[in-house]
């Protein structure tokens, strides 16, 4: 253990630009202890933006029963009404409240977003550090599955896994993203490992005698961290898309509340002829904004392991 | 040499695994065709009578043999070209349906994918020449506004605008119900007529990636030593601009021509719903909602193959235009 953790030292210490200085000066003078990711994180002005809108998001998804006037569901009001004090956003065709589906239409997203992103990145991370680390043949092999799973064109992919499933759940949703979505990660953790497999301390590492699990996934891995977050926080992004997309063509979770089955129903129900805005334009905003927001907040990651992205 | 032969190799491994995705995918995930055609005939509340489904399981020719057999039969249909019949068409076979709905999505995707890469790539070159000018700008910020708005959204919006407030445009179909479908001038203006709008919806987000892509590559190329080498030299800024920096930068794009492709289908399967355009993803759609598993299928089938065999002849054509390449044999 103290061998590992020296050399992960030993590594940061051959990239000082990690932690400059003036950033440890700041460690210990604050007195609240707070990451130094975080800090470079929320340093950056776009970042800070996008987890204050994600923060907004992700309150909307935890609190909805309490944040929501009404139940989503409850289907006791006059339908097609347009916003009005009652209804700030109006009905639906079925006489729900639309302002109260968009409150949990938050959740399906995110829910989506954290555990289908995960799944992806976690396929995508094990096939590419195992595939960059081995080499040879099973490099080519794995190497043509990424290959492989970049170019199927993933709609149509999704479109039928879903459609063949036996149920139709939110579950069922997470897994067809998760599973068509790791081949970018796997790519881009393929390339680094090949790069800092070559590094002393993994040499030392293997003239230690550390079995490959462990030089992969204890040694390489924390090296990599950055990488993987903002591959996951990618993967995250594309799932809460797919799921809008899917929900859209009818495909996704018919019992689940989500913007993307709100679209749906607004645009069956013929929502643009009677110009019921306030059902279509949320949605769309919303996705749109959460999407936003992951992005703005990589822009931050991607400072952690590139200093000159860093503002000041 | 090399490079080219290790290209056909993969694209004939990648079309067999993408046939054997196909063929497993409906069997591991269980599901009975015959069970929910006839659920469907008696409603979804009925119970089903065993005899029926073996009826309906006999009509289709639903094969019992063991896994191995079917793959290799699969295999050899797939070969000849048999797609079987049509659940929901019938007697209609699948190849008919395919071939009848083929030619729409062909051409929209066709052409708005080349006029995607044409303006993306040329708006991307200017953006890169006059980096952090106001074009630059504005480019940048509405790519990635629209690049974050959900695409069916956008379309949705679109034919409000479009075809409802303004009535500019048909709001769906192919083609006028008062045009022969044929080769003649009436239906061809109708057809072209009907496809503008799907077709602009398609080139709002379609240049995007070329832009980002093309921008960014050619800021790099334009930072080059061999671009300052010909600044040094005093050649004129056009062909700096043009033969430095933008022939440099444009190899990637064309990797990402294939990959975009998969992406400009996908986009075509929500415009296709929306505008019930009578191309492949609407077909799709059919099928899937009546549960037209040989249709089904063959759709994705040919929706895969084509994008992997774009994806090839883009392969080929890197290794024609950038020698690097070709001579690394690694790519």
């Amino acid at each position: 253990m103290s061998l590992q953790e020296g050399q992960i030292i030993g590594e940061e210490s051959l990239q000082p630009d990690l932690r400059s200085a003036q950033e440890e000066e700041m460690d210990r003078t604050s007195r609240i202890p707070i990451p130094g990711w975080l800090r470079i994180v929320w340093q950056n002005r776009k970042a800070r933006f996008g987890l204050v809108l994600l923060g907004v998001f992700v309150f909307a998804a935890i609190f909805a029963p309490w944040l929501a006037p009404y139940d989503p569901r409850d289907n006791d009001f006059l339908p097609f009404q347009t916003p009005n004090s009652d209804h700030w956003l109006g009905t639906t065709q079925a006489g729900q409240d639309i302002f109260s589906q968009l409150i949990w239409g938050a959740r399906a997203s995110i829910i989506v977003g954290i555990l289908a992103g995960a799944l992806a990145t976690v396929i995508g991370l094990v096939i590419g550090l195992v595939a960059g680390y081995v080499g040879g043949f099973v490099d080519e092999t794995l190497s043509f599955f990424i290959n492989l799973a970049l170019v199927v064109p993933t709609l149509p992919l999704m479109v039928v896994l879903a459609a063949y499933s036996p149920v139709r759940g939110l579950t069922t949703v997470i897994i067809v993203i998760g599973i068509t979505g790791w081949a970018w990660g796997a790519r881009v953790k393929r390339a680094q490992m090949i790069t800092l497999k070559e590094r002393d301390y993994i040499t030392a590492s293997i003239f230690a005698g550390d079995s490959m699990p462990r030089i992969v996934f204890r040694e390489i891995m924390p090296n990599m961290t950055s990488l993987v977050v903002a591959g996951y926080i990618g993967a995250a992004t594309a799932a809460i898309g797919a799921e809008a997309g899917l929900a859209f063509l009818g495909v996704g979770d018919p019992l689940t509340i989500s913007w993307g089955t709100m679209l749906q129903w607004a645009n069956n129900s013929g929502a643009l002829l009677t110009g019921q805005w306030a059902w279509i334009v949320p949605p769309g905003l919303c996705l749109a904004l959460l999407i936003t927001a992951l992005t703005f907040i990589n822009f931050g990651v991607d400072a952690i392991s590139n200093p000159h992205l860093r503002e000041e | 040499m090399i490079y080219f032969l290790r290209k056909i190799v993969f694209f004939i491994l990648t079309l067999w695994a993408a046939a054997t995705l196909n063929f497993i995918i409906p069997r591991i995930q269980g599901g009975d065709p015959a069970q929910a055609i006839v659920q469907r005939i008696v409603g979804s509340n009925q119970t089903v009578d065993p005899r029926q489904v073996e009826a309906i399981r006999l009509m289709l020719g639903v094969p019992d043999d063991p896994l191995p057999q079917q793959y290799v039969d699969y295999m050899g249909a797939i070969l000849r070209g048999e797609f079987g019949i049509s659940y929901s068409y019938m007697p209609y076979t699948v190849t008919h349906m395919i071939g009848e709905a083929l030619p729409w999505t062909l051409v929209l995707v066709g052409i708005t994918q080349i006029l995607s890469f044409i303006i993306g790539t040329l708006v991307g070159t200017w953006a890169a020449w006059r980096r952090n000018g106001a074009f630059d700008s504005v480019i940048t910020t509405a790519s990635s506004f629209f690049g974050t708005l959900p695409f069916f959204w956008i379309a949705m919006m679109i034919v409000y605008l479009f075809a409802f407030e303004l009535a500019w445009f048909p709001d769906g179909g192919g083609y006028s119900g008062e045009v022969t479908a044929g080769w003649n001038w009436d239906f061809i203006r109708s057809a072209a007529y009907h496809s503008i709008l799907p077709a602009f919806c398609l080139m709002v987000v379609g240049p995007i990636g070329w832009i980002m892509g093309m921008r960014n590559t050619m800021v790099q190329t334009l930072g080059e030593d061999y671009t300052r080498l010909a600044r040094a030299k005093g050649l004129t800024d056009r062909r700096i601009a043009l033969t430095y920096g933008a022939r440099n930068a444009i190899l990637p794009n064309v990797t990402g021509f294939a990959i975009s492709l998969g992406g400009l289908v996908g986009g075509t399967i929500f415009i296709e719903q929306i505008f019930d355009y009578p191309g492949m993803g609407q077909l799709m759609f059919d099928a899937l909602g009546n549960r037209d598993y040989p249709l089904m299928q063959a759709i994705f089938l040919f929706i895969t193959v084509g994008v992997l065999t774009a994806n090839f002849l883009a392969d080929m054509l890197y290794g024609v235009i950038d020698p690097r390449v070709r001579r690394g044999g690694e790519s």
